[in-house]
């Protein structure tokens, strides 16, 4: 102990009489360092991000969606053909194991007004199940009932969009609007979800009972007063395979579907969607860690170079120190000692850097950016690494060098 | 007197290129405790090679070396520097003190690599620093001293672990011939006081009659070994002249 101190005092007065020389070389260390919190904290950013959409959409989400109907050898598009029902709706909730909550959803645009102000959103006819199932709260007032969908009563959840554009700043709870010339009451008002995965601004939204949405404002056909754009789903956790099975199951013999035919509606697991993007999130800040660590290898090497430098100057204080009783260990740690007090300095110098750097990205380039005590670690403790194996070799050199040589060296 | 060191038959051979350089041949000799030899010859005639043998920092291609009953030929690099750490002192001509680094640091260099460290009072330091006489320059930094005065540093350093030798190699080679005189006060004191057996090489005959032995090298070998017969005392030289002044 007593002798690493030593070493550490020695190193310390050398690296003190050259500080250019030594802030140099720790600069090489704290870019890399920096470089690799910085890059490793935009890359979690992103992931980070994604995760919070996902997680935005509500868990286990699983949306039915009416599929495409053969009409005279002819296919149409998906959603073309309202196969889907609200009794379908109905029948998932009830009839299948591997679902929590099924929710009928038909979806319109319609122009909103409120005194001088007009907005244009979307409607969404739904049950109070589907805010459950979105993990959509309420703000202020209160959500509708299934009583309100019973009656088609002309009540509305106003997202948060909706209501800065119509009442800048006023109150909106128990306010008249019109929506399509139909007046509704607002009885409550949204928690703000920000952004889908893929970019939709999901506080844009009014929600209404469904029966009131389609009496009022989308329209039903007439042949199929029943029929929904789509069924909202969410399966009990870890259950989404079993859940489409069953679905799938379901549909088809409530569809009176034959095993030769194809299905008239389609499944898509949301999470599965938004998980891809979350790997290649993940791969694109490895990439990135994995280019900055280049960096901390390069400064390892000018480490390395200077300590080089450093030994062939002082050859002759090491003749010296050899001459009056430095052992071999004695000289190897006192170079190693001094590699690795570069490295470890300007790794602290680098975490430093790269957390302002990290925060300086969030506020102007309004990235969101998460520095995670790990990679903090992992970057102090890959430089302190990088100051042993590159200190090494320079500090060998010196602890093996011939001490009459090394006397005489001028 | 008891014997410090016993060298016998002490051959060094160094290869180069493809002829042998045969640097020491056949080299046998003692020196007492308490023995203050000088060392002379031309260059090229071994002494340095000698020297450093004694110095325990090279090795002997054949013989033997008795250092204080130790036969150093066996021993390898660390067990050498503990020998070198503990039982001898080096003054060299450039000095070799570490630059940017006060006296009082250079000095307690050796205890850096004992097994006791160094002292957190800086007794064992100052003490040394008081022998030469340089305990008020203890935090001067070696470009802050006049060359006699470093070598006084450098002699303080040599003595800090209380060797049994000095090995001092041409001490007065880089001083003005008065200063010369106060560095060779230093050593014969430490001779008398303390009992350090002290080896000096030098080209100056005047600075070998202040030892009381002359080992004369040549091509290898010793050719002449006498005793001083009108050994000089620098002392008394420095004092008649102060008187004289």
């Amino acid at each position: 102990m007593k002798k690493v101190i030593a070493s550490m005092e020695i190193a310390f007065g050398a690296l003190r009489i050259n500080k250019l020389r030594s802030a140099l070389t720790m600069l090489g260390i704290i870019i890399g360092v920096a470089a690799v919190i910085a890059m490793v904290a935009v890359g979690s950013g992103a992931q980070a991000r994604i995760q919070e959409q996902i997680a935005s959409i509500g868990s286990n989400i699983i949306i039915v969606v009416s599929g495409s109907i053969t009409s005279s050898g002819i296919r149409m598009g998906t959603g073309n053909a309202q196969t889907l029902t609200e009794d379908d709706a109905k029948a998932i909730a009830r009839e299948t194991l591997a679902v929590q909550a099924a929710a009928p959803a038909t979806r319109g645009g319609a122009q909103a007004v409120y005194g001088n102000n007009n907005w244009g959103t979307q409607i969404l006819g739904t049950t109070p199940d589907y805010l459950a199932i979105r993990d959509l709260g309420i703000e202020e007032g209160q959500p509708f009932t299934s009583s309100d969908v019973d009656a088609a009563a002309k009540v509305v959840l106003l997202g948060k969009t909706v209501t800065d554009n119509l009442f800048n700043g006023e109150d909106p709870v128990g306010k008249v609007i019109r929506i399509k010339k139909v007046p509704f009451t607002v009885v409550g008002t949204l928690v703000p979800k920000g952004q889908s995965p893929t970019g939709q601004d999901q506080d844009d939204v009014m929600l209404m009972p469904i029966s009131t949405a389609k009496k009022k404002i989308i329209g039903a056909s007439q042949a199929n007063a029943g029929s929904v754009g789509a069924i909202v789903v969410q399966a009990r956790e870890g259950m989404t395979a079993e859940a489409q099975d069953e679905m799938t199951a379901l549909l088809r013999q409530r569809h009176h579907i034959q095993s030769s035919q194809d299905d008239d509606f389609s499944i898509r697991d949301m999470t599965e969607v938004f998980k891809a993007q979350e790997t290649s999130a993940r791969v694109m800040s490895i990439l990135l860690a994995a280019i900055a660590s280049v960096s901390l290898i390069v400064g390892g090497i000018g480490i390395m170079n200077i300590m080089l430098v450093s030994v062939t100057e002082r050859t002759k204080e090491i003749g010296l120190r050899q001459a009056v009783g430095a052992k071999t260990n004695d000289i190897l740690s006192q170079f190693l000692v001094e590699a690795v007090t570069l490295s470890v300095a300007g790794g602290i110098a680098g975490i430093v850097l790269g957390l302002t750097a990290s925060a300086l990205i969030s506020y102007f380039a309004d990235w969101s950016t998460v520095v995670s005590p790990g990679s903090v670690l992992l970057a102090f403790v890959f430089s302190a690494l990088v100051g042993v194996s590159f200190g090494y070799y320079p500090a060998r050199k010196a602890a093996f060098m011939d001490p009459i040589q090394a006397l005489h060296y001028e | 007197m008891a014997e410090l060191i016993r060298i016998n038959h002490l051959n060094k051979i160094y290869p180069l290129g493809d002829i042998a350089v045969h640097a020491l041949q056949d080299v046998s000799t003692t020196f007492e405790r308490g023995a203050f030899v000088a060392i002379m010859g031309p260059s090229g005639s071994g002494k340095s090679t000698f020297m450093n043998i004694l110095g325990c920092l090279d090795r002997p291609t054949s013989g033997s070396y008795f250092l204080d009953g130790i036969s150093v030929g066996e021993l390898d690099r660390d067990e050498l520097a503990e020998i070198r750490n503990r039982k001898i002192g080096f003054v060299f001509q450039q000095f070799n003190l570490l630059p940017r680094t006060p006296a009082l640091e250079n000095v307690e260099l050796p205890l850096l690599y004992s097994r006791g460290g160094v002292d957190p009072s800086h007794e064992r330091g100052m003490n040394a620093l008081r022998i030469v006489g340089l305990a008020d320059r203890a935090d001067h930094r070696p470009n802050q001293l006049s060359g006699g005065q470093q070598q006084r540093v450098a002699i303080a350093r040599s003595l800090i672990n209380n060797p049994q030798i000095i090995l001092a190699d041409e001490p007065t080679g880089a001083l003005d011939s008065r200063t010369s005189i106060e560095i060779m006060a230093i050593f014969q004191r430490l001779n008398r006081k303390q009992g350090i057996s002290i080896i000096v090489v030098t080209h100056e005959p005047d600075i070998s009659q202040y030892a009381d032995r002359i080992v004369y090298f040549k091509d290898g070998r010793i050719v002449r070994d006498e005793p001083v017969r009108q050994r000089r005392d620098a002392e008394q030289e420095l004092l008649a002249e102060a008187i004289a002044s």
